[in-house]
């Protein structure tokens, strides 16, 4: 796939995780003990033979920046192609703001055209999975499409109505797209992950923009449905989507299976992520783990249940975790009490302490909080 | 590294100040199928690191970015670790790692004699960097240190050669190089493994030479026929008998040389005490390595794990008490693991035992197999690649490698 170059482009109403994503890109949330969310889809990318890579950043892009550096963990520091920031205005004295997904493109669109590539897979960095595009792009070439739009058959009723449905013929070519309608019963949930020809491309984005049509699912593909030739190609495997607060606790939890742990880390290709060069967890003489993700560094002297801890957390005497996810460098002192509890970087939760939320509506706890 | 003015008035840099050798050639014969495969320093240690990633984590904390490896036993394993250094951030414009193998020349190729003889081969590489001053390591010593500080004393003493000097238990100098100094630290006196000591200082085989003093002393004893070309039995005394300026260096901390399986084992052993001594999560010492690309461990429902480190890519749902687990290992239900070190990358089936042991990377211990008992005094070793069948037993003080596998 070295004739695909990757665009990841970061959502737009990102907000959605509230206190999460406050001073975070969604692509820089942290998820599954060690990971951002973009490790991921760029694990994805690299290990299916791509090897350049541009990110169209929106806004409050620091802490993506300061995870990505120069993508040397992801082997896409190159001298030729590699990995590339695609700011959003070429402008620094732009005042008016990205007005949207297909803005972004245009502001980046000679990069995009000098690349070596002849085609672009477009994706997001909210879907989480280990996926290996080889297949959908031998499908993208031997139906000849125009696009190839990845999808999942969705299980969760009541969740259909937030996302693009797919209605497919037989043979994968989409007949209709949009949200849900009640003509159809199709399940099929859009991945957002385009495979397309550079050059339909360039010219699709410089026409919606033209035309004044910002967003990129609406105004460049579903305007374009009866037009283009555009297929649906099926993925199986897992995958975890990152849109709520709920489903982000949700699917954290989803990898305290085994089977699931071993399906995203493992499947198809190893997820790489920014090395810290923490030590190995430490369990004390008084640790007492069960169902638990934990990532190194970790000092472990409580007793910790069904929980992911990310690097660098302390859990002291007495202490006692269940059901909750606790990011790097936290810190849970002597007899402190927390269940469903989503602990941001660098909370500190002090001697006796009791803290509990729901399951359905875990407690966020925001960045650097004492509590 | 030194900055200084030149003749535009503009800063730029002169010269390193000072370069590492590392010696990393040792087979470590006493660690038996520990080292059959691997250099000493390429050894696994501490639950996610190799030995050489110790002197090498010291040299960046300690400001060194110009380090010489020397290698000679079974290089490739610490080759392919070390690569271009950029784990311990030694992958530098000006400076970096650089691996020093035996080399063939006009007359002939040679291995290194001894660790005098490595360092007067590579006279070259130390001649190409031109330092002030020379730091000598060993590859395989676990520790934490700064060599700046052993630096700045070298300076403040004006001393020709430093040595850095730990304090060890009085019966145990029989093992070690025994200084003894004056009152200000000057060494007198340097014995070879006494039987009577005099002080219990022991050298830690770091040494700090100026660079002219170590090339001159190199070079004499090249052409010594008697020599046996080790700094500890020759080059020192020599320097001493010349009454040269050596001071010893003081250290205060934790220092071991895995020599010996039963060393090894405790080496290991040492980092599971509440608070040991040497310290691993030192946000301002980080001890570098190379990453393993593992998602972090799983520790299952029918798990308990205490007094233990365990790595990252781990899933363990036996019992593990006071052991050491390496990357990828996974321990089945049922199994217990005590008092031992599980390398990368091994599988543990299930209600299989182990006690005392170390189990080589990628080896294979199926179910129900039992490894060492429970109040047995010696430590089982299972060198690399091994499958253990279902149900064998090893009791007694064994080394299993591939030319007498069980089964």
């Amino acid at each position: 796939m070295q004739n695909v170059m990757g665009i990841i482009h970061l959502n737009l109403g990102q907000d959605v995780l509230k206190e999460l994503t406050m001073g975070r890109p969604l692509a820089a949330l942290p998820f599954g003990g060690r990971y951002r969310l973009i490790d991921f889809i760029l694990s994805n990318m690299v290990n299916s033979g791509m090897q350049n890579v541009g990110i169209l950043v929106q806004d409050k892009y620091r802490a993506l920046m300061d995870h990505l550096r120069s993508g040397k963990e992801w082997d896409l520091a190159r001298k030729r192609d590699g990995l590339f920031i695609l700011p959003p205005s070429p402008n620094p004295c732009s005042t008016s703001g990205c007005r949207g997904s297909v803005e972004n493109f245009y502001n980046n669109l000679d990069y995009i055209e000098s690349s070596r590539q002849e085609y672009m897979l477009i994706a997001g960095s909210h879907i989480v999975c280990n996926l290996n595009y080889r297949k959908a792009f031998k499908f993208h070439k031997d139906m000849n499409a125009d696009v190839t739009i990845l999808y999942k058959e969705h299980d969760i009723e009541d969740e259909l109505t937030r996302y693009t449905i797919l209605d497919c013929q037989p043979d994968g070519r989409i007949s209709d797209m949009g949200s849900q309608s009640p003509r159809s019963a199709s399940r099929k949930v859009s991945m957002e992950m385009y495979l397309i020809e550079k050059r339909l491309l360039v010219e699709l984005i410089k026409d919606s923009q033209a035309r004044g049509g910002w967003d990129f699912t609406k105004d460049v593909l579903i305007k374009n449905v009866d037009k283009l030739k555009m297929f649906g190609y099926p993925y199986k495997g897992y995958a975890a989507r990152i849109d709520s607060i709920k489903n982000y606790y949700r699917h954290n939890m989803d990898l305290l299976r085994p089977e699931k742990w071993e399906e995203l880390f493992f499947k198809s290709g190893l997820v790489y992520t920014k090395v810290k060069d923490e030590g190995p967890v430490k369990y004390k003489e008084n640790a007492r783990v069960f169902n638990t993700m934990i990532a190194n560094g970790c000092i472990i002297e409580g007793r910790v249940e069904n929980s992911i801890l990310f690097r660098g957390v302390k859990v002291h005497k007495g202490a006692y975790i269940k059901d909750s996810i606790i990011m790097q460098k936290c810190e849970i002192a002597e007899n402190a009490i927390i269940e469903n509890v989503i602990c941001d970087k660098n909370v500190c939760i002090t001697q006796g302490k009791w803290l509990k939320g729901e399951k359905n509506y875990p407690l966020v706890v925001a960045k650097g909080t004492v509590v | 590294m030194a900055w200084v003015e030149n003749e535009w008035g503009i800063y730029v840099m002169r010269k390193k100040e000072c370069v590492a050798m590392i010696l990393a050639g040792g087979q470590g014969s006493r660690l038996g199928s520990l080292t059959r495969k691997i250099a000493k320093p390429a050894v696994p240690f501490g639950g996610k690191y190799r030995i050489i990633d110790f002197p090498l984590s010291n040299c960046h904390n300690s400001g060194i970015d110009t380090v010489g490896v020397l290698t000679q036993y079974r290089p490739l394993a610490l080759h392919s670790y070390i690569g271009i250094g950029s784990p311990w951030d030694l992958d530098r414009r000006d400076g970096g790692v650089y691996v020093l193998p035996p080399y063939a020349q006009e007359g002939g190729a040679e291995w290194y004699k001894g660790t005098a003889d490595a360092i007067y081969q590579n006279l070259n590489f130390i001649d190409m960097i031109n330092p002030n001053y020379v730091l000598v390591l060993s590859g395989d010593h676990i520790y934490n240190m700064d060599y700046s500080v052993m630096l700045d004393h070298h300076k403040k003493q004006r001393a020709e050669a430093t040595i850095s000097v730990i304090e060890v238990p009085w019966h145990e100098t029989s093992r070690f190089g025994i200084m003894n100094t004056d009152t200000s630290g000057r060494i007198t006196e340097f014995i070879e493994k006494p039987r009577d000591a005099k002080s219990n200082l022991a050298s830690m085989g770091i040494y700090i030479f100026n660079w002219r003093l170590l090339r001159k002393s190199l070079e004499e004893d090249r052409k010594n026929a008697l020599s046996s070309h080790d700094f500890g039995k020759d080059i020192i005394p020599k320097l001493l008998m010349d009454g040269h300026r050596l001071f010893s260096y003081y250290f205060k901390g934790y220092w071991k040389d895995v020599g010996t399986v039963e060393s090894f084992w405790e080496a290991n052993m040492d980092l599971l005490t509440d608070e040991p001594e040497l310290d691993l999560y030192n946000p301002n010492w980080r001890i570098y390595s190379v990453n393993p690309t593992r998602p972090p461990h799983y520790i299952g429902s029918t798990a308990k794990i205490t007094r233990s480190l365990v790595s990252e890519g781990c899933s363990i749902l036996g019992e593990v008490e006071h052991s050491v687990i390496f990357p990828g290992v996974h321990i089945e239900e049922g199994a217990v693991v005590k008092d031992s070190i599980v390398m990368p990358y091994v599988t543990i089936g299930r209600d299989a035992q182990i006690y005392r042991g170390i189990i080589g990377r990628k080896s294979l211990i199926e179910e129900g197999a039992l490894i060492g008992a429970i109040n047995h005094e010696g430590i089982c070793v299972i060198e690399e690649n091994i499958v253990i069948p279902s149900d064998a037993q090893i009791l007694e003080n064994h080394m299993i490698s591939k030319q007498k596998q069980v089964g």
